[in-house]
């Protein structure tokens, strides 16, 4: 395992080191200590590695990852694995405001909670957060699926396209045209394999499934000004 | 965008620490505003005097004998400690009111601040130069309040940077823009409210003054606030026993806050808190939208509440 030090290496200087590991590489585990508060932390990531990150972190931990596994071992600060293509990132703490938010495939699991806009603007990600989410979350989101093992705040799902919405807990309330939907077996499968991938003891049976009604996106004259 | 950092200390041990403190954490968050800075540090009260914070651009001139000719004009003993740009007045608490008439109507300082234990100092410049101006770090206190400035609604001058002062010994600093800073100015100004600039906070600041003025506590202030100012803010507020939080519903200006038996912090972002000892142990939280918080010296266990 390599392990670098931010208090003594640059920000730029650990991104680079990561950036430089190709598909095939050998060092496929790195430790990275003394992250306090620092943004951008293993920002970019293109390798199938894994990076431990051992405290918490800033803005943007983990965006625009592809390929590599990044464990938050702390809370993450604004935007964490933002536009995430695949891979999976892992916060043991809480993240902050818009977590994975324009992700468009990979795994997110947050283990505390998450605050707000959780998923805005979702395109294929999947968030699994063993807590609650803050208000607006999966506000536009268009594809993917968000697990919510607590309680989610208001305006839940607010302007949704498409995207799979699975809440344990209590809603405080559904945003624009985000409705309950009825869970059928195929959704207990889907959100079986999330709650495992998110390492949830939760049973699927307990959730209830919310999104979109189907009636702000399409075109339609009563709609118009 | 704009960095706000507060310290409200439960272990006196700490007290003689908290200008060095409060320094570290707001150079941190330099890159969230390096326009304009400053802090309000709550100090020592003597219980006899009232202090007011007063600033000169000129201070060579407006400070050489300004002591002397207020002690003249109110007949009561009036001292003068200078750091930089700005002076602190000590004078009797019954002496305040016709003080203030005073040094308003000469025009020659502006007032930054009045109370009993509060001071503010606040300038144009970097984080680090503005404490170092008026060696913040050698200050002791029971809490404080630092800003660092990136301005968007009005100028970068002294009298735009924050904290700006409330009432007495109350403070108010802002991450945020205020969208009907316009019209509330002019109904405040139309019920006699003084407002000096141009500047969107000093309209929320002059809001919560009135407010209180009319018998609001301040968490009632507070409360109103979320109704009446339209726009962006994270509000941090400090009064002479207590320190308070409040974010707008949409809370897109970040704040995180750490709790341990030692103190209550608050920083626009983690890192302001890293060097805080026992941050590692911390209780750490992200403040709710909407949500009123205050923790006082005469009651510090109780995290939250309307209280104030």
């Amino acid at each position: 395992m390599q392990t670098i030090d931010l208090g003594t290496t640059a920000l730029r200087e650990l991104n680079a080191s990561l950036h430089a590991q190709a598909a095939d590489t050998n060092q496929t585990a790195w430790e990275i200590v003394n992250p306090r508060g620092s943004h951008a932390v293993a920002v970019g990531l293109d390798a199938p590695i894994e990076v431990y990150v051992k405290g918490s972190t800033g803005y943007y931990t983990a965006g625009m990852n592809k390929q590599a596994t990044v464990h938050v071992h702390g809370s993450a600060g604004p935007g964490v694995a933002e536009n995430m293509i695949s891979g999976t990132v892992i916060v043991d703490g809480d993240a902050s405001q818009y977590a994975g938010a324009t992700g468009h495939g990979g795994t997110l699991v947050i283990k505390g909670n998450a605050s707000s806009r959780c998923g805005i603007s979702m395109k294929g990600i999947d968030i699994v957060v063993h807590g609650n989410v803050g208000h607006m979350s999966a506000f536009m989101a268009q594809s993917g699926n968000l697990v919510v093992c607590g309680d989610a705040g208001e305006a839940l799902g607010d302007s949704i396209y498409e995207a799979r919405l699975f809440v344990r807990g209590s809603v405080k309330s559904l945003g624009a045209d985000c409705i309950e939907k009825e869970m059928r077996p195929e959704h207990l499968e889907i959100l079986r394999d999330l709650l495992e991938r998110g390492g949830c003891d939760a049973r699927p049976e307990e959730f209830r499934r919310y999104g979109s009604a189907r009636q702000l996106y399409n075109f339609n004259i009563d709609n118009a000004y | 965008m704009c960095g706000i950092v507060g310290l409200f200390l439960k272990d006196s041990a700490l007290e003689p620490q908290l200008g060095a403190m409060l320094t570290d954490m707001l150079v941190t968050m330099t890159d969230r505003g390096p326009d304009s800075a400053g802090i309000a540090i709550y100090g020592d009260d003597d219980g006899a005097n009232t202090k007011l914070t007063v600033q000169s651009d000129q201070p060579d001139a407006a400070f050489a004998d300004l002591d002397k000719t207020l002690s003249q004009a109110l007949g009561a003993p009036v001292t003068l400690e200078r750091r930089d740009t700005h002076a602190v007045l000590r004078l009797p608490r019954d002496k305040e009111m016709d003080a203030v008439r005073i040094l308003r109507d000469a025009g020659e300082v502006r007032l930054m601040s009045a109370g009993s234990t509060l001071e503010i100092y606040k300038e144009v410049g970097l984080p680090k130069d503005v404490a170092a101006r008026f060696d913040i770090a050698s200050m002791a206190g029971t809490h404080g309040i630092g800003h660092t400035r990136m301005a968007t609604e009005s100028a970068v001058t002294t009298l735009g940077a924050h904290p700006f002062n409330t009432g007495a010994d109350q403070c108010l600093v802002h991450n945020g823009s205020l969208s009907n800073h316009n019209s509330l100015r002019r109904k405040l100004q139309r019920m006699g409210v003084h407002i000096e600039t141009q500047n969107d906070t000093e309209v929320g600041a002059a809001y919560l003054t009135w407010r209180m003025q009319n018998g609001a506590s301040l968490g009632e202030a507070l409360e109103s606030a979320l109704d009446d100012l339209d726009g962006f803010f994270t509000f941090v507020v400090g009064t002479k026993d207590g320190f308070g939080v409040v974010r707008d519903p949409i809370a897109c200006k970040p704040a995180v806050m750490a709790e341990t038996d030692q103190y209550v912090a608050f920083g626009s972002e983690y890192r302001a808190l890293v060097n805080l000892p026992g941050i590692d142990e911390a209780r750490v939280w992200e403040p709710e939208p909407a949500t009123v918080y205050f923790w006082k010296h005469s009651d510090p266990q109780v995290p939250t509440g309307k209280a104030a």
